[in-house]
């Protein structure tokens, strides 16, 4: 039997006080499709920067067919052939498929020789693979499916072997995933090997030959897909029997405090991003919208929580109509009622430079209690912050210590901690779990019910069905940015997926 | 280069590396103590390579700055222009905005000093000229500096490009009023008259008496008050007022300042305006408080040097008075080396300023990863010795 394609011997890796990776070993077979399961933040991603030469490991070894590879740079990963896919695309989305691909690789100092060898080899690549795509189309222009499918053809460009895909599908259509894996498999055909990491045990079943399970930094178990049963890799995921069925109490919805008539969203190009959305969230109950990312979920939600403008339609809240389309902003939203804990705590939820104490008032800064004129009460805001880390174990606890040097969960804290604490009518929650750890995800999702409990209407946004299933009292499915349908909680998730994948799409 | 080098590594959830963290006194303190020092190193081999004994004209540049009581006044004097057009590049900085037009905005400001002073001069005592002259500066240079952010909010035209082309507009601007208008019948100098002397602010000399010290000559006069009062306000608006949060997280993540509902349009013009107004106020020190006249190019380059004074001073106001006092002794010294030194030209200080930017402003990194470093080595071994665990971020 040949050598493997990689072999990984206790790969060690810590970043400070987390060990992401401990003592793995891992053995991809060649051509086999390979995958990789792990919860958010169980060390996939660390390992597979690894074995780019993005992260250089504390310890262990890494060969690559047999030959031990020092992997000092994704350079050194590329000569020795390995190709990385990124869950967030590494494209120039200005320039065209073919100047994409041959990027990095352009030959010379002048274009004329390397594009005319380029698109050849590209052709070649596009026949052996079945991988068709514009070579002269602009990548902005691109479906995602197809943007992804460049990556692809540019990791093959180099040469590579061995491609990693890290979360390919998170931003794809049910059927686009499908396409996806018809090319990994034509892929396997041709002797390729494919390294698939996801935490969506479908797509594990669908499409590996072997699976290895990863736990807070650790390799748990490799085994034969045929051999492995969803359930058991749930419980090898987590590390105890899931059951991700938080107690919901039962309680009786009152007045609708949520309501959105015929909302609608266009950019400045004039793209519809949203169309006809109505629905309604009555006090004590949580609205769950499912859909496959970047189907206007996040739109719907900045235009909620008055980040953007609408272009129609109308919202109230507790019965007060407010007209989104204009002079609305997102801190008149706040005063009248309406907290929002967004998708991206990153990039919009928290000032990463701030101290943990200016990000807990943050949006509620102007409050009188931090100050009654110009200036801030600087033992206002740290008395609040202290009271909400108190409140929600935030570690460490230390309201001066910048944002960015909290755990990924400790910031959501922070977040939730700031939105929730100020007693508000109606909740907008996006992804609250997203790269948080277990122990945090059934806080959160206990807190999330307790303020159902109290009588607050809750509108969730999450692309983890399994999440919207556990905690909400109806789904909206949505999809291209209108909703497509309503469903209990019991739905399967079959049901759901066809949904989410679009009516249109479902018939085909 | 590859494409896959120049982007950073995928966020690995929950276990991306943190932000190196610099104790304050490192950040504010050593950092740029290294890096001026680095920039003197340089300077050093310049003065080398055409002959001269670096030490020797360090020396000379030091007497000249520190050494007798009028080369200090007039450190003082330059110093103080240097704190009003550093803090105002450090406000629209917190914004996240890069307001090089001081310059400009410093000219037009002056324009509103001499339009109160010719206006009040022969009615009014000092204490009434020199509130009414500020408030003219501030405002002048605040509605000069408008323009940029408002284009710049509503049009996207970049500030960078906009506050430079507005220096050379209010260049010509102000030579046509001087030329044309301001100038009195008969003078062939484009200045206006000289205010009367009773509009003339207080020189300081008698308060540096009492400390024993003889400024002689030097024009360091009560502007230099102003411009420690406009650093404390900076402080108090940036840290300690709403507005002040608003403008740190506008310049910080913009993205979170509409999650937030800040205006990002309106803070964006008022930080230019406050920062326009600072500049403005410059214009206060030499034309009422010196030359007594609005002369053309009074601004003679301190707009820029606020650039390399507020990258120097990292923004903060205590850092902006030191580091302006540091630009202060390299003009008054460099003015004493440049005549006891012939070789030594005029030049040669833009070179060492010019040389303290690109240490201080465009190398800012280069020393910065070694000390984080060196320091949390240090660290380390003190919290070993004190047997603490280490601290979990």
């Amino acid at each position: 039997m040949a050598a493997p394609a990689i072999e990984l011997v206790g790969i060690d890796k810590s970043f400070g006080a987390v060990h992401a990776n401990r003592n793995i070993a891992l053995t991809v077979e060649k051509g086999t499709i390979h995958g990789i399961v792990g919860e958010n933040g169980a060390g996939k991603s660390t390992l597979m920067s690894i074995l780019y030469g993005f992260y250089h490991p504390d310890a262990g070894e890494i060969r690559i067919d047999g030959r031990s590879v020092q992997m000092r740079s994704p350079q050194d990963a590329i000569a020795a052939g390995i190709g990385m896919v990124h869950q967030h695309f590494m494209l120039v989305e200005p320039f065209t498929v073919l100047e994409n691909v041959m990027l990095g690789s352009e030959g010379g100092a002048l274009l004329r020789q390397g594009i005319r060898n380029a698109r050849a080899t590209l052709e070649a690549i596009a026949r052996d693979f079945g991988l068709f795509v514009d070579p002269d189309a602009v990548v902005g222009s691109l479906p995602v499916g197809l943007q992804q499918r460049v990556e692809i053809l540019k990791a093959l460009y180099r040469g590579a072997e061995t491609l990693i895909l890290d979360e390919p599908t998170g931003v794809l259509t049910p059927a686009e995933a499908d396409q996806l894996f018809d090319v990994l498999r034509q892929l396997r055909a041709q002797g390729k090997t494919v390294v698939l990491i996801t935490h969506k045990l479908r797509e594990i079943m669908a499409v590996t030959n072997r699976v290895s399970v990863m736990r807070r930094g650790e390799m748990v178990a490799t085994m034969p897909t045929a051999e492995a049963a969803p359930e058991r890799l749930a419980e090898l995921m987590v590390g105890r029997r899931v059951l991700l069925r938080a107690e919901k109490e039962t309680v009786v919805p009152g007045r609708p405090l949520l309501g959105a008539r015929d909302l609608a969203l266009e950019d400045e190009r004039g793209v519809t991003l949203l169309s006809g959305i109505t629905f309604e969230v009555r006090a004590g109950e949580i609205v769950g919208i499912a859909g496959v990312a970047g189907n206007g979920q996040s739109e719907l939600m900045e235009v909620i929580a008055g980040m953007r403008p609408a272009t129609g339609g109308a919202l109230f809240l507790d019965g007060r109509e407010i007209d989104l389309t204009g002079g609305c902003d997102a801190a008149a939203m706040r005063r009248i009622g309406l907290a929002h804990v967004p998708e991206d705590r990153h990039r919009t939820g928290l000032v990463m430079p701030f101290e943990e104490c200016d990000n807990a008032i943050l949006g509620y800064h102007r409050d009188p209690r931090y100050g009654s004129g110009w200036l801030m009460d600087r033992r206002a805001v740290e008395a609040k912050a202290n009271q909400e880390i108190a409140q929600y174990d935030i570690r460490p606890p230390d309201c001066r210590l910048p944002a960015a040097n909290f755990s990924g969960g400790n910031q959501q804290k922070i977040v939730l901690g700031r939105e929730l604490e100020r007693d508000p009518a109606v909740l907008v929650v996006g992804q609250p779990t997203r790269g948080v750890d277990i122990g945090a995800i059934e806080f959160i999702h206990r807190r999330l019910l307790d303020m159902r409990a109290a009588g607050k209407a809750i509108l969730l946004v999450s692309v983890e069905l399994d999440e919207i299933r556990a905690l909400s009292d109806r789904i909206l499915v949505m999809c291209g940015g209108r909703i497509v349908g309503e469903r209990t909680p019991a739905a399967s998730e079959t049901e759901l997926g066809l949904l989410m994948a679009g009516a249109d799409r479902a018939a085909a | 280069m590859s494409a896959d080098t120049r982007s950073s590594p995928p966020p690995a959830a929950g276990a991306a590396p943190r932000a190196v963290r610099i104790p304050p006194w490192a950040e504010y303190g050593l950092i740029p103590l290294v890096n001026v020092t680095a920039a003197f190193l340089v300077a050093g081999l310049v003065v080398l390579f055409i002959g001269e004994s670096p030490l020797a004209a360090v020396k000379l540049l030091l007497w000249g700055a520190l050494g007798f009581g009028e080369g200090i006044g007039f450190t003082l004097f330059y110093a103080t222009n240097f704190i009003f057009t550093g803090l105002a590049v450090a406000v629209a900085f917190h914004a996240g905005l890069f307001n090089i037009g001081g310059e400009g905005q410093a000219y037009v400001g002056g324009l509103g000093v001499a339009l109160v002073a010719l206006a009040l001069d022969r009615i009014a005592p000092w204490w009434v000229v020199f509130p009414a002259a500020t408030a003219a500066a501030a405002l002048f240079g605040a509605a000069w500096a408008f323009i940029p952010g408002w284009l710049q909010v509503r049009r996207g035209s970049h500030v960078v490009i906009t506050t430079i082309m507005f220096n050379f507009i209010a260049s010509a601007m102000m030579v046509w009023l001087l030329v044309d208008h301001l100038m009195p019948a008969g003078s062939m100098q484009p200045e206006t008259r000289t205010f009367a002397a009773s509009a003339a602010l207080p020189k300081l000399g008698g308060l540096f008496a009492l400390l024993g010290l003889d400024v002689g000559g030097a024009p360091v006069n009560l502007s230099l008050f102003l411009a420690l009062a406009c650093a404390l306000f900076v402080y108090v608006l940036v840290w300690r007022t709403k507005l002040g949060y608003e403008i740190r997280t506008v310049g910080l993540n913009p993205a979170a300042a509409v999650y937030a509902g800040i205006s990002i349009t309106r803070i964006a013009v008022v930080s230019m305006m406050l920062s326009g107004a600072l500049a403005g106020m410059m214009a206060v020190n030499p034309v009422l408080g010196d030359q007594q006249r609005l002369q053309i190019d009074f601004v003679g380059g301190a707009g820029f040097v606020g650039i390399a004074v507020a990258l120097m001073g990292r923004g903060h106001p205590v850092g902006i008075v030191l580091s302006a006092i540091l630009f202060g002794m390299l003009y008054q010294g460099g003015a004493e080396l440049a005549f006891d030194m012939p070789a030594v030209s005029r030049d040669m200080i833009v070179v060492i300023q010019g040389l303290v930017i690109l240490f201080a402003g465009a190398l800012e990194h280069l020393f910065r990863p070694g000390i984080a470093r060196l320091l949390a080595l240090g660290s380390a071994a003190l919290r070993r010795r004190a047997g603490a665990p280490g601290k979990a971020v």
